[in-house]
């Protein structure tokens, strides 16, 4: 395996022997469907999983459910958390495990980060600088799900839809509804010019849970031989 | 996001001071603020690693040993950032005289000496203006040492670099770590225009200059504030 940057110090990406697929996606896009379906059909196939996610560090994540109830964190506050947040669970559980030859789940990895920053105005060269301390995963599933659809299952999953992932923070409209979809329709916009340099695998949410997980399942099978 | 080297467009004042512990900077730093303050000027000051928000993380993580020097790092600059857009940068704004006790210099040495890339390292805090001033109390290795460990304290683990491996016995790892960090310093001073100042003088005779230098670079009288108390 590889860095994107710098990297760890202390870190010998070539005594990784496990594989690192990431899926990533906006809340509702299924994403975390598909992380069970396809965990199921690896551990079916007799692979070791370990699942990460966003907001899940020992060392942070306390801090950060309880900054996001309020508005209290500033802009580059906000990313560094989330950095050091990621950087934890990079440490202490996706290396370990790929040391241990593990298959891990990334349910989101820096992509979504590096997205929100950018957003919220980050510069581009400050975050893909401050990112380079991740490695490049084996690979990156991008589920993808029309603005409009989202809504739909968002409405559908909670009758309301969530205050971040509609980007209220940003003031892009004072209706949650418009602010979500304008919103997500910056999120994809960033996602699309990371496809180039990052190479996400992207699949088309917009069809059936089932038709999505025979799409991921391929190119699993297509990239790992797994 | 303010990615700005350029603090001229601030109608405040940034200075800070930078050394080894036990170098005398907060001594120092500390009768600066008297002194500015009594002359009745706005001034602020703010110290490495207080932010309150951040805290109870850095001390979770200091305290169970979570901290790789990847994650130090990135909880120190989360916290510098917080005390940065909250209040460094408001204030510069409002045209204080803001005084840090530890800037980003303190992150360049101690993070480089515990492995992370330099680069790194620099484009993290690259959202931070440097200082006008910045003041490096240059205090030979052994009389840092001699100060902290002359009382042979309770060494902190983070504090002694036990983190690095250097050596299992505290003081010593203490010894080599305070010893990187000079070396760090040293080789940083001239490329971000440090104004030494010799921690071995009387504590008078460093303020002294301290000052002269302050009233010489910075034009004290602007700063004035204006509220009638």
């Amino acid at each position: 395996m590889r860095f994107y940057g710098d990297g760890i110090p202390g870190v010998h990406p070539e005594e990784l022997t496990g594989r690192l697929i990431v899926m990533e996606g906006a809340d509702g896009s299924g994403r975390s469907t598909q992380m069970d379906i396809l965990r199921d059909a690896l551990e079916n196939k007799g692979h070791a999983t370990v699942n990460v996610g966003l907001r899940r560090s020992t060392l942070v994540s306390d801090e950060l459910k309880e900054a996001k109830q309020g508005n209290v964190l500033g802009e580059i506050t906000r990313s560094l958390f989330y950095a050091t947040d990621f950087a934890d669970q990079l440490e202490n559980r996706i290396i370990p495990a790929l040391k241990a030859g593990f298959i891990v789940l990334a349910d989101r990895y820096i992509y979504t980060l590096m997205a929100r920053d950018i957003a919220r105005g980050a510069d581009r060269g400050w975050v893909r600088s401050l990112y380079g301390i991740a490695l490049v995963p084996d690979l990156v599933v991008y589920v993808k799900v029309s603005p409009a659809q989202l809504i739909e299952r968002n409405l559908r999953k909670n009758a309301t839809l969530d205050y971040w992932e509609s980007g209220m923070d940003l003031g892009l409209s004072r209706d949650s509804f418009d602010s979500f979809i304008s919103y997500q329709r910056l999120i994809q916009k960033e996602f699309a010019l990371m496809q180039a340099e990052y190479g996400f695998s992207t699949v088309n949410g917009n069809l059936t849970v089932r038709s999505v997980a025979k799409e991921i399942s391929l190119r699993v099978v297509d990239i790992l031989g797994v | 996001m303010i990615v700005s080297q350029d603090r001229g467009r601030y109608p405040g004042r940034l200075i800070a001071v930078e050394g080894l512990d036990g170098s005398g900077k907060s001594t120092q730093l500390y009768l600066l603020k008297r002194w500015l303050e009594m002359k009745g000027l706005k001034v602020f000051f703010t110290e490495w690693n207080s932010s309150l928000l951040i805290k109870k993380a850095t001390s979770k993580g200091k305290k169970r040993q979570l901290l790789t020097p990847t994650t130090f790092s990135l909880i120190h600059c989360t916290d510098f950032a917080d005390r940065y857009e909250r209040q460094i940068l408001p204030l510069l704004k409002a045209g204080y005289l803001v005084l840090c006790d530890r800037y980003i210099y303190t992150a360049f040495a101690r993070d480089a000496v515990r492995g992370c890339s330099p680069d790194w390292l620099h484009n993290l805090y690259g959202f931070a203006c440097h200082p006008d001033i910045t003041l490096f109390f240059n205090t030979s290795l052994q009389i840092a040492l001699g100060r902290i460990l002359g009382g042979r304290p309770q060494l902190k683990y983070h504090e002694a670099g036990m983190d690095l491996g250097l050596s299992s016995d505290p003081y010593e790892s203490f010894r080599i770590f305070q010893g990187k960090i000079y070396e760090e310093y040293l080789a940083m001073k001239d490329r971000f225009r440090f104004i030494e100042i010799d921690g071995a003088d009387p504590i008078e005779a460093q303020q002294q200059k301290v000052r002269e230098l302050i009233a010489a670079e910075i034009d004290l009288a602007h700063y004035r504030s204006r509220t009638i108390v």
